[in-house]
């Protein structure tokens, strides 16, 4: 049975498969509306979330699946005390898969050692997002036609930011990727990723703090919020929350052709006035994540 | 100054200097009965420096502790005043149950009844990281 826990858990080759499924789910949406019929996705999400949990199971709707499962811890049997290990494994006897957000970092590991039916971690805490990582994946490719010989910008919190974390782990297998990281000091990437993604691989990297400078080099911008709930000291958050923000003039300077992304839900890190740029991809992207999610279902219960 | 060799136990030797301690406490050792020696700051051509521990006692210690604590120990096994085994240690590949990952967003914080476990993710440096939350393992 294989689980999704990391996005490092898909090999470069199943990827591709995925998202050319996802592709052909666009293009003939009627061949697959029973493809999951009499099949259950359980949507466990101890953790609020709107696009994730709502797009997993509109993905499972449109493969003509059924969805049972909770939004908030407060209304399941967590706030009774029961253990991460134990709602799975009860979970496991009425789904066929199951997708969990958690707060905590490695709880869908966890869940994974305890559960009889696949599961898909849907976040967990600041560490892993690999669904999110398959969107911009699909996203990138499809705007640009390639996942090779491109130089990603990313902005914001590079600290805390498990897409960010997840998107530079998948995007390091590809020949040429030219990274260039853009925070404030405390929101830089943690050393982690430093030591065993760009120094193991000898990938080179650029951190630098200001947005205007590097703007003319990007092919993608990943812009990022800086998360109020991965903070302890809320003045810190307060401190760093308006660092970036993306309007049109900042993008004056940038090419043409650039693909701006974000995994939402913004604050203001991005102006509305950009919304209507057509180098804006965000939405899209959004759109995008349900398409591979009902690419990596039918995958995962095949 | 002198310590009495041991007729039936356990010496830990080729210690760095300075450890002798920690490993004391993560090998559990105040739990015993018998006389344990933590003989600190020798003089060794070898290491310069170095700790000893003298077990004074036949008991299993947990290779796995001493492997990541400090690689380069050696462990004898001695009976009847002679030395009868020794044995290399080396970083293991997994620790379970020796240390809690001190990340406080890592799952392990709040799930009861669930192994600590810790993978060596960088042999050449000995990094270990969480196999929950992937956080460094810091000692």
């Amino acid at each position: 049975m294989k689980h999704l826990i990391d996005p490092m858990d898909l090999g470069v080759e199943e990827i591709n498969d995925i998202l050319d499924l996802a592709d052909d789910i666009i293009a003939h949406r009627e061949k697959y509306s029973t493809a999951c019929k009499g099949k259950k996705l359980a949507t466990l999400f101890f953790e609020p979330s709107t696009r994730t949990r709502l797009s997993f199971e509109a993905a499972m709707m449109e493969l003509g699946g059924n969805v049972l499962g909770f939004s908030d811890a407060n209304s399941s049997s967590s706030t009774k005390g029961e253990s991460v290990g134990d709602t799975i494994r009860i979970v496991s006897y009425y789904a066929d898969i199951i997708a969990m957000r958690h707060p905590k970092e490695g709880a869908p590991m966890l869940a994974a050692a305890k559960a009889l039916v696949p599961i898909i971690n849907a976040g967990d805490g600041g560490h892993n997002h690999p669904t999110q990582t398959l969107t911009d994946l699909m996203t990138i490719r499809r705007e640009k036609g390639r996942l090779s010989d491109l130089t990603i910008g990313f902005c914001g919190d590079l600290k805390f930011g498990r897409t960010v974390h997840s998107l530079i782990k998948a995007m390091s297998r590809y020949e040429n990727i030219r990274f260039i990281l853009i925070s404030p000091e405390e929101l830089q990437i943690p050393d982690y990723i430093r030591t065993e993604v760009f120094d193991k691989k000898g990938i080179s990297y650029r951190q630098v703090s200001s947005m205007d400078d590097v703007m003319p080099e990007l092919d993608i911008l990943y812009m990022t919020r800086v998360q109020k709930e991965r903070f302890f000291n809320e003045a810190d958050y307060i401190r760093l929350k308006d660092t970036y923000i993306l309007d049109c003039k900042k993008l004056k300077k940038a090419k043409p052709d650039l693909s701006i992304l974000h995994p939402l839900p913004r604050v203001n890190e991005i102006s509305t006035e950009v919304d209507d740029d057509p180098r804006a991809c965000y939405f899209t992207q959004a759109h995008n994540g349900k398409f591979v999610r009902m690419a990596l279902i039918m995958t995962m219960l095949a | 100054m002198n310590i009495d060799s041991i007729q039936n136990g356990i010496v830990l030797d080729h210690i760095t200097a300075g450890k002798a301690m920690q490993l004391y406490k993560d090998l559990e050792l105040e739990r015993l009965d018998c006389s344990v020696a933590i003989i600190q700051n020798v003089k060794s051509n070898k290491m310069g420096r170095k700790d000893i521990l003298k077990i004074d006692q036949e008991m299993s210690v947990n290779l796995d502790v001493i492997g990541y604590i400090d690689p380069d120990i050696t462990v004898s096994i001695i009976k009847d005043g002679e030395t009868i085994e020794k044995k290399k240690v080396a970083p293991p590949d997994r620790l379970i149950n020796v240390v809690k990952c001190r990340n406080p967003r890592c799952i392990t914080t709040t799930e009861q009844g669930i192994d600590h476990i810790f993978k060596l993710t960088d042999r050449e440096n000995r990094i270990y990281r969480c196999l929950y939350c992937e956080d460094m393992l810091k000692q």
